[in-house]
């Protein structure tokens, strides 16, 4: 059947017209074998623009589509959209991006950039000639999500999942769920304590007749696709059945083993056999075999065993891995705070007094290690002077973070306000570059603690900080005098970057999702794709995808909710059909395919001895295509043939 | 006097010398003041180091170049260490100093007489050299 | 085992003590430093202007020097070591440099006449540039100097001062971390000192500017003095002459400022690994210090 291509150039209003000839484009592809129209229009993505392509598609019978603007990954599907309902094939409409790929690369050059973009149009002329029409891919779907992580973003995403009457399966790797939210003592701008609207959401995940919650349990693999994903999830031995266990507490009472409390930032200690914290859900202890008596000295001690009343104890308990199928998975691993002992300058993990705002959020918390006192590690009193610094480790592109960490500003303002109300006579500075108050109520927080509160903004970064007669001595500068200032302080809380999870970079390999450069996770696209990462079935929440408050965690953890929400209303899940396919009269049969394939979609089939590719599970990421010896494996819409026309209409001339 | 700010000022020839001199780019200190803040002789300095990056930034090459700060700089690159751009002001004012040297306009700012008087009071060659060749150019 | 070795003006004349005393160690602890036949000043400080070859060609020659006798260079006052290092980085990896300042070597050999004699190669910046420190360390090993170690200094209390140069700029000197640096405190701990850690050990002595403006510097010296007093160091350690000059002979000055200043000796790191390997006092040499050494060491038996 003969092609009959309609080419039709955007001027993405200046952005390609100002630096590409688009009238001579268009007219220089009407040339063009196999074009049967070629046109120009200012935004081609507009109704009308759109209306233009569904018009010369019926009015010239064209048979394929090739607009010529920007990435693919902003209106591919638009124009896809488009042409199916004038009667092209979806996949039979093409982009040839002009726009990232010529005309923002080339300006000031306009002649050599409008021969580019001819050049781009005429190679995707060549593959669209050769473009099959194509379907979507049924797939089964799980109506099951799993998610990652039960800090704030976790639990919100779970429970909004569970509430639109999905199965929700929770995987926390910590002892209770809560994260860093439940060490919090009291949240800006409003002041209300962390705990307190905390502990209800915890609470309710753990009942909720639709959430199965898996805590002390980590991620191993995960193999599928969107719609079924296997899912193997280590429940990490507890030494302690949980079921068995009321949750009594005579056992974290009487065990002799301490180390530092992870939950109280090291300024308490915890027991061995533990529960981060009274509230935790659920509210029964594990055993950490590290610091444990009895693993320690080979079976001396068991006290726990010995006077737990239900007989939970179990020192033979061995990890246990679990099976799960799910459609769709969350992923909500928040963040940590940057290493404190990375800022020498500031004798961080070396002098006591220089903490981080971790350590002095659970000292202002009435539940934490001073009963919600402010007082020095070192000594126990009660500081008078307290120094609080932005940007330790943030906005610091030579040394630690680029990035700014967003959360800082507001959480120290609120640090100094707290100190304050707890220290009617103490002082408080906040060191600054610029305080960041975008968000509903804050910057009215940020003004009331400056005029209120009497904290005083000092506008500069400190350099050193070290010890002196029992003061921590600040070196910092106010810049808007220009004078190097100098404070002894009694106590000095560092504003520490956020940075992902430490453990979240090796699950985002193991679930094959991107991260960014930090560790982050990568979002399909930074405005219209938020909560989406750029695989299939995988979704973002909280401040594993970027540092984030309270509110925006929990709009994100909405947002990705719904997403999921959205998926599971389909019985069906369509896939993309530009997947491997295997020419059977070819193959021979070597299965080098099979063992390139990193998504196990490749099989043998004995009796026909040849390689298939199974729709399915085929991501189409061209591994068999470049493995195969007999060119049997092709790419669907992206043959060796196709490839060789692309090319070849790139170097003519 | 109001600082008036021209375009033409701010792109001035020479203080893109500076940063070629220098290595530095001017426009990425963002005015954060560490190197201030940590400089062990700022106190003797008329204009403080982020106050003379501000200078440049702001095209006012004169003011930075007359200032004593540069001449007092031990190039003991505690700033250059800290800074959280990169940005190295040891650098900087010694790209400063060899703009103010080069034209020989400026008297030597080590007296010979001075030098021989220290070299006889033991101080070792090093100071002495390091001196003549960061301050007389 | 030889290593080339790269005294400098400054330990060829007014800090022999540091000289003689480095090499008397180094030789109990196996080693020849092989001082340079030919050697020039390094330039005492390295030119932060980018346009500056003719700045660097005084180090560059010491480099080129030493390459012809072996692939190490060894150096110890903390100028040098800071010029040599950041040269010998330039002439690895600036190439527009590296060849414009080969092109002054080969205008100097010719000027020898030594065309003949000498393989007219380029300087690549393939000789590898050691503080004595890092040739203590990474060369003989601290486990090894301990088991040389005859008298332990247990009981003195040392402050190791770093100074700027040996730390900074840090991607270049690649000595220690340059903000809570360990190396000078691991090689007193292997002489069994007793460590004062004192927060001003990587401030500025002052530096060059004694000669410009004394008072800033006796400003900087004395901030850096009296943090090690008021921790109760014995002594204070330092590996530059420049640093030794500002913190010792300028108590001088410091007396006169502070009322009840408490005087507390400088000395070289060399002094004090001379004592621990029991080295003949006279080649430890303590008489060019300022404040005396002698009768804290004494007090200490250690003398």
């Amino acid at each position: 059947m003969e092609r009959r291509i309609g080419v039709f150039v955007c001027h993405c209003g200046s952005n390609i017209a100002g630096v590409v000839d688009v009238k001579r484009v268009a007219e220089e592809l009407r040339k063009y074998p196999g074009v049967a129209y070629s046109t120009d229009y200012t935004y081609m993505c507009s109704d009308p623009g759109q209306n233009l392509v569904k018009d010369a598609i019926k009015k010239h019978d064209l048979t394929g589509v090739i607009v010529a603007a920007c990435s693919p990954t902003l209106h591919e599907t638009t124009f896809r959209r488009a042409g199916r309902a004038a009667g092209v094939n979806p996949y039979q409409v093409e982009i040839a991006n002009i726009r990232e790929h010529c005309s923002w690369v080339h300006q000031g050059e306009k002649e050599a950039a409008t021969e580019k973009a001819t050049r781009i149009i005429k190679t995707m002329v060549e593959k669209a000639v050769l473009d099959e029409a194509l379907d979507p891919i049924a797939v089964p779907m799980t109506h099951r999500a799993l998610v990652v992580g039960a800090g704030i973003s976790g639990i919100q995403a779970a429970l909004d999942i569970a509430n639109a009457g999905y199965e929700v399966i929770v995987v926390e790797k910590d002892p209770s769920i809560g994260g860093h939210m439940a060490q919090l003592s009291e949240t800006f701008p409003t002041l209300d304590c962390s705990q307190c609207i905390m502990t209800p959401k915890m609470v309710e995940v753990s009942q909720h007749p639709k959430i199965k919650l898996m805590t002390y349990s980590e991620i191993d693999d995960v193999s599928g696709y969107v719609g079924s994903f296997k899912v193997k999830i280590r429940k990490k031995a507890a030494y302690v059945d949980r079921d068995t266990c009321n949750g009594c507490g005579l056992c974290m009472e009487k065990c002799p083993a301490k180390t530092p409390s992870e939950f109280d930032e090291g300024l308490a200690d915890r027991k061995a056999i533990y529960t981060p914290f009274p509230q935790a859900v659920p509210n029964k202890p594990v055993i950490d075999a590290e610091h444990c008596t009895y693993f320690l000295k080979d079976g001396k001690c068991g006290i726990c065993q010995k006077i737990c009343p239900v007989d939970a104890v179990d020192f033979e308990q061995k990890d246990e891995i679990i099976e799960e199928e799910v459609g769709a998975i969350i992923v909500a691993t928040g963040y940590d705070l940057y290493p404190i002992e990375n800022m020498g300058e500031y004798g961080g993990g070396k002098y006591e007094d220089v903490i981080t705002s971790l350590q002095f959020e659970r000292m202002l918390s009435a539940s934490g290690p001073t009963g919600g006192e402010v007082l020095r590690p070192s000594d126990g009193e009660v500081p008078n002077e307290v120094v609080f610094l932005t940007c330790c480790g943030s906005r610091d592109p030579e040394l630690h973070m680029p990035y700014c960490s967003k959360v800082c500003c507001m959480y120290l303002t609120k640090h100094a306000m707290l100190y304050k109300h707890k220290v009617h006579d103490g002082q408080a500075y906040v060191f600054y570059m610029d305080v960041r108050t975008a968000g509903k109520g804050y910057e009215e927080f940020y003004t009331r603690a400056a005029e209120e509160d009497d904290v005083l903004y000092v506008r500069g970064k400190v350099s050193k900080i070290f010890e002196e007669d029992g003061k921590v001595m600040v070196w910092g500068v106010d810049t808007l005098t220009g004078k190097k200032v100098e404070i002894a302080a009694d106590l000095v809380v560092l504003g520490l970057a956020t940075v992902p999870n430490v453990a979240a970079k090796e699950l985002a390999n193991k679930l094959k999702i991107h991260t960014d450069e930090w560790g982050f996770l990568a979002e399909a696209h930074p405005k219209l794709r938020p909560v989406e990462s750029l695989s299939p079935g995988f979704y973002l929440a909280g401040a594993a995808q970027g540092p984030k408050d309270i509110p925006e965690a929990v709009a994100q953890a909405s947002g990705a909710a719904s997403k999921v929400a959205d998926l599971f209303a389909e019985e069906e899940y369509h896939r993309e059909p530009i997947i491997a396919v295997i020419n059977d009269d070819t193959c021979a049969g070597c299965k080098v395919c099979v063992s390139v394939c990193p998504y196990d979609a490749a099989e043998f089939i004995e009796e026909d001895g040849v390689a298939r590719i199974q729709e399915a599970i085929c991501e189409g990421c061209g591994a068999c295509i470049a493995a195969c010896p007999s060119g049997s494996a092709q790419q669907r819409n992206l043959t060796d043939e196709q490839l060789y026309r692309m090319v070849s209409a790139a170097l003519e001339g | 006097m109001r600082l008036k700010l021209t375009r033409d000022l701010i792109r001035d020839e020479l203080i893109t010398r500076v940063q070629d001199l220098s290595g530095q780019s001017l426009l990425q200190c963002y005015q954060c003041g560490k190197c201030s803040a940590g400089c062990p002789v700022v106190h003797e300095m008329d204009i403080v180091p982020s106050e003379v990056i501000r200078l440049l930034q702001l095209g006012q090459l004169d003011e930075a170049l007359d200032s004593k700060t540069i001449w007092i700089c031990a190039s003991c690159l505690q700033c250059a260490s800290r800074c959280p751009k990169g940005v190295e002001f040891s650098s900087i004012c010694d790209a400063l100093r060899q703009i103010v040297l080069r034209k020989r306009m400026a008297t030597p700012r080590v007296d010979a007489d001075d030098v021989s008087a220290i070299m006889v009071s033991d101080a070792p060659q090093m100071g002495v050299v390091g001196a003549l060749r960061k301050l007389n150019g | 085992m030889k290593i080339p070795y790269y005294p400098g003006c400054t330990l060829h004349e007014r800090a022999r003590d540091f000289d003689v005393s480095a090499r008397e160690c180094a030789k109990a602890l196996g080693v020849e430093l092989e001082e340079l036949p030919i050697w020039t000043c390094c330039g005492a400080v390295f030119p932060l202007v980018t346009d500056s070859v003719m700045d660097i060609l005084a180090g560059v020659r010491n480099l080129e020097y030493a390459s012809r006798i072996g692939d190490k260079l060894v150096t110890l006052c903390s100028f040098c070591y800071n010029v040599l290092k950041r040269t010998n980085r330039v002439m690895r990896d600036d190439l527009e440099k590296r060849e414009k300042a080969n092109l002054f070597l080969r205008a100097d050999t010719a000027a020898r006449e030594e065309v003949e004699s000498y393989t007219k190669t380029d300087y690549t910046g393939q000789v590898e540039v050691l503080h004595y420190i890092e040739m203590l360390r990474d060369v003989v090993g601290f486990d090894e100097l301990r088991k040389k170690v005859e008298n332990g200094l247990g009981g003195l209390n040392v402050a190791p001062y770093y100074g700027c140069m040996l730390l900074r700029p840090k991607k270049e000197m690649e000595f220690d971390d340059p903000e809570q640096p360990t190396v000078f405190e691991d090689l007193l701990a292997t002489l069994g000192c007793d460590i004062v850690d004192f927060p001003m050990k990587t401030e500025c002595c002052g530096g060059f500017q004694i000669v410009n403006d004394e008072e800033l510097a006796v400003m900087c010296s004395q901030n850096v003095v009296s943090s090690a007093i008021k921790r109760n160091a014995d002594v204070i350690v330092t590996t530059c002459p420049l640093c030794r000059y500002n913190l010792d002979k300028k108590q001088e000055e410091m007396i006169e400022r502070v009322r009840g200043f408490r005087r507390i000796p400088v000395i070289y790191f060399t002094q004090l690994l001379g004592l621990a390997l029991g080295i003949d006092e006279e080649h430890i040499d303590f008489s060019d210090n300022y404040v005396d050494p002698r009768p804290v060491l004494a007090e200490k038996s250690l003398l």
